[in-house]
């Protein structure tokens, strides 16, 4: 029993993450139609980020505390939404008029870009890093149950974010904006939206998101190395697929349903050699049966 | 049409660099190795020593009167991009021989080619026995992981007294597999009891799902033949889950990194590696002292020590042939006995594979600490 409890946390655990990252995802996409492929690259930065300020944070407040780790995150994550508007700015704008895929492609393009950068030595280096710690570590047990202070953490964060974006995108004007430029960019500017402002806009909020789930994920796994955004990437956006992509809470439920999958499988004793096949092959057959997505609406193409 | 003239052009074209090569004023010799990526620690380090060795060569006057020439190239630590690269060695630059490299998965990639082109291949740390098993050009300066697997099992039954022990493998790594295979082999051998087998991927973050599988198999010990970035997490996360008896592993533990990342994590575990350190004999304390000064005072770790090796190892057949044909290498490689290297004396035995003793170390106060030497 305890064996099982234990999976479920570890699952929920990292299910947040995944959930975490396919936020960022799942928002560019709503707003741009585009999966922005370099996000996971923004989050290696993030990480990155945090990794250098760490040491001068240090020096004014102690870490590990919250005030310091509030402070490192804040300026990463000020950091990451500068790159994520020149990202777009650079990449993605010159394209703007071009079909969908050649902007994927570029989206490829950026996120080889920056990894294969950031792996020369004379930016990071390919060897792993050690993150610091930002933040107090306790590990609460409840019988034979451990629960780690980070996956709380991570879980709190998760839900705050989520709740935020909700409130942003359905709530405030911008928001407004930001939907009325995903239905239709020319009629958005009839009405005096300024495009190029909001496509900014959901660049930076994405990449903010990428910056928080970059320190967290440093947090839980404490090497950092410029691929670490790629396997997380991936999951990411397999679950914000799975959620019903463009759907807040869709990625979020997504995140969760494959974290959950991911840790059962791989604690069989014998079957954790297939512990992706499994989550994966499961996955293949929720979307067989709901291919937008478990919360995506099906939508009719006009002809 | 146009590929029929191709081929016979690219045929010509890779020819005729090799011919002019070996005739030059220098030997060309080619290296491959993990310079960036996930084992990047492993690739600088064995690069280093070889790059040490060449050096200490070329400032004594070189072999048979000429120079060498090292030629490196990375592999990214990624799986396909070293054919590349030993394809551009011999074909292109025409590498007598050829270095490379610590982890096994990639030299299996780059031996066949090798043995193809009859150009002898020394890799300096690769323990997996198929690497040298694919022909008759692959040697090895190190041991291989039959022998380390059964120092590893012995060293836990006796030493360590456990009876029950949860394995836990890098399904993505030959190495991993390799050994995890030996050492089971040998602990069952010695009377003890395997309580769970589980699997991991090189390169995940999170192993609390198959940590928690292993907890609830209450081993005395857990063997884990990963490669550092990966053993350090998982010793963390083995750590808040309670996880709390010995973990041991093989070589691929072996770098600062381990340290830097798991902190006190990783404190009180055992693993196998070539060479201590700080071990007394006069041969190691040499070549210490000669890195440091050449490497603004950095510590040798068993990969850079393997490194020279090869270099040297290499660089003494080639001496011995009498002659840069890369034939008359490898046979003298293969008829090497007693040769004195850094990390212990070397037999090259039928397999070319090198016979030689292994030491056992333990982290202790952030650092590896000698614990024991175990002869063949």
């Amino acid at each position: 029993m305890d064996w099982l409890l234990q999976q479920l946390i570890n699952g929920l655990a990292l299910g947040s993450i995944y959930a975490l990252i396919a936020l960022g995802y799942t928002m560019v996409y709503g707003v741009l139609r585009f999966i922005n492929f370099a996000h996971a690259d923004v989050l290696m930065l993030g990480a990155y980020a945090a990794y250098f300020l760490a040491p001068a944070v240090n020096s004014v407040i102690p870490l590990p505390s919250l005030t310091g780790a509030v402070i490192v995150t804040l300026i990463s994550v000020m950091i990451c939404t500068g790159i994520g508007i020149l990202i777009e700015f650079l990449a993605y704008r010159p394209l703007r008029k071009r079909p969908r895929l050649t902007v994927l492609i570029t989206a490829i393009g950026v996120s080889l870009f920056i990894e294969f950068t950031c792996q020369h030595s004379a930016v990071f280096g390919a060897d792993t890093k050690p993150f610091p710690q930002l933040l107090p570590e306790h590990d609460y047990h409840f019988g034979g149950l451990v629960v780690s202070s980070n996956d709380l953490v991570v879980v709190v964060t998760t839900l705050l974010l989520l709740a935020g974006l909700w409130f942003i995108v359905q709530r405030t004007k911008m928001g407004t904006a930001m939907r009325a430029v995903s239905h239709n960019q020319q009629a958005a500017a009839l009405m005096g939206i300024n495009i190029n402002r909001i496509i900014s806009f959901t660049f930076g909020l994405g990449s903010a998101l990428a910056a928080i789930a970059g320190i967290l994920y440093a947090m839980k796994a404490p090497g950092i190395d410029p691929l670490m955004g790629v396997q997380p990437g991936l999951r990411a956006f397999i679950a914000a697929v799975l959620g019903g992509i463009g759907n807040l809470p869709g990625a979020a439920l997504g995140g969760l349903i494959l974290g959950l999958l991911e840790t059962f499988a791989g604690g069989i004793s014998g079957l954790s050699n297939y512990r992706d096949g499994i989550a994966f092959a499961i996955l293949i057959l929720i979307l067989l049966f709901k291919p937008a997505g478990l919360l995506g609406k099906a939508t009719v193409e006009k002809v | 049409m146009l590929r029929r003239t191709f081929l016979p052009l690219a045929a010509v074209s890779l020819l005729l660099p090799a011919c002019n090569k070996s005739g030059g004023d220098g030997i060309t010799i080619g290296e491959f190795a993990s310079l960036t990526g996930k084992e990047a620690t492993f690739g600088i380090s064995s690069h280093e020593g070889t790059v040490l060795a060449v050096e200490t060569l070329n400032a004594a006057g070189g072999v048979l009167g000429k120079k060498i020439d090292l030629l490196t190239e990375d592999n990214q630590s990624k799986a396909g991009e070293t054919s590349n690269v030993v394809n551009k060695l011999i074909s292109k630059d025409g590498a007598v021989a050829i270095l490379g490299e610590v982890a096994s998965s990639r030299s299996l990639e780059a031996a066949p080619i090798c043995q193809q082109n009859g150009i002898p291949m020394v890799s300096p740390a690769s323990t997996n026995p198929k690497v040298t098993e694919t022909g008759d050009c692959i040697f090895r300066v190190c041991f291989i992981d039959p022998f380390q697997g059964t120092v590893m099992a012995n060293f836990v039954t006796n030493t360590l007294k456990a009876k029950k022990v949860a394995v836990f493998t890098d399904v993505k790594s030959d190495y991993s597999k390799g050994l995890a295979k030996f050492f089971k082999e040998g602990f069952i051998k010695a009377g003890g009891q395997i309580a769970a087998e589980l699997d991991f991927n090189g390169g995940d973050k999170d192993f609390k799902a198959q940590l928690t599988a292993i907890k609830s198999a209450a081993p005395d010990a857990v063997f884990v033949p990963g490669y550092y970035t990966d053993v350090a997490l998982i010793a963390i996360q083995a750590k808040q889950l309670g996880l709390s008896v010995p973990l041991c592993g093989g070589d691929g533990w072996e770098s600062q990194t381990l340290l830097d990342i798991g902190k006190d994590a990783v404190e009180g575990h055992y693993f196998s590696t070539h060479y201590a350190s700080d071990a007394a004999s006069p041969g190691v304390q040499a070549f210490v002292a000669s890195y440091k000064k050449r490497y603004n005072g950095k510590v040798p770790d068993a990969m850079a020590a393997l490194g020279y090796d090869s270099a040297m190892f290499l660089a003494d057949a080639i001496k011995r042939a009498g002659s840069t044909d890369s034939k008359a290498i490898r046979d003298a490689l293969a008829a090497t006995k007693d040769y004195e290297a850094v990390t212990g004396k070397i037999a090259i035995n039928a397999q070319r594979d090198a016979v030689k003793s292994a030491v056992i170390l333990q982290v202790k106060d952030g650092k590896f600490k000698y614990l024991e030497t175990v002869a063949p």
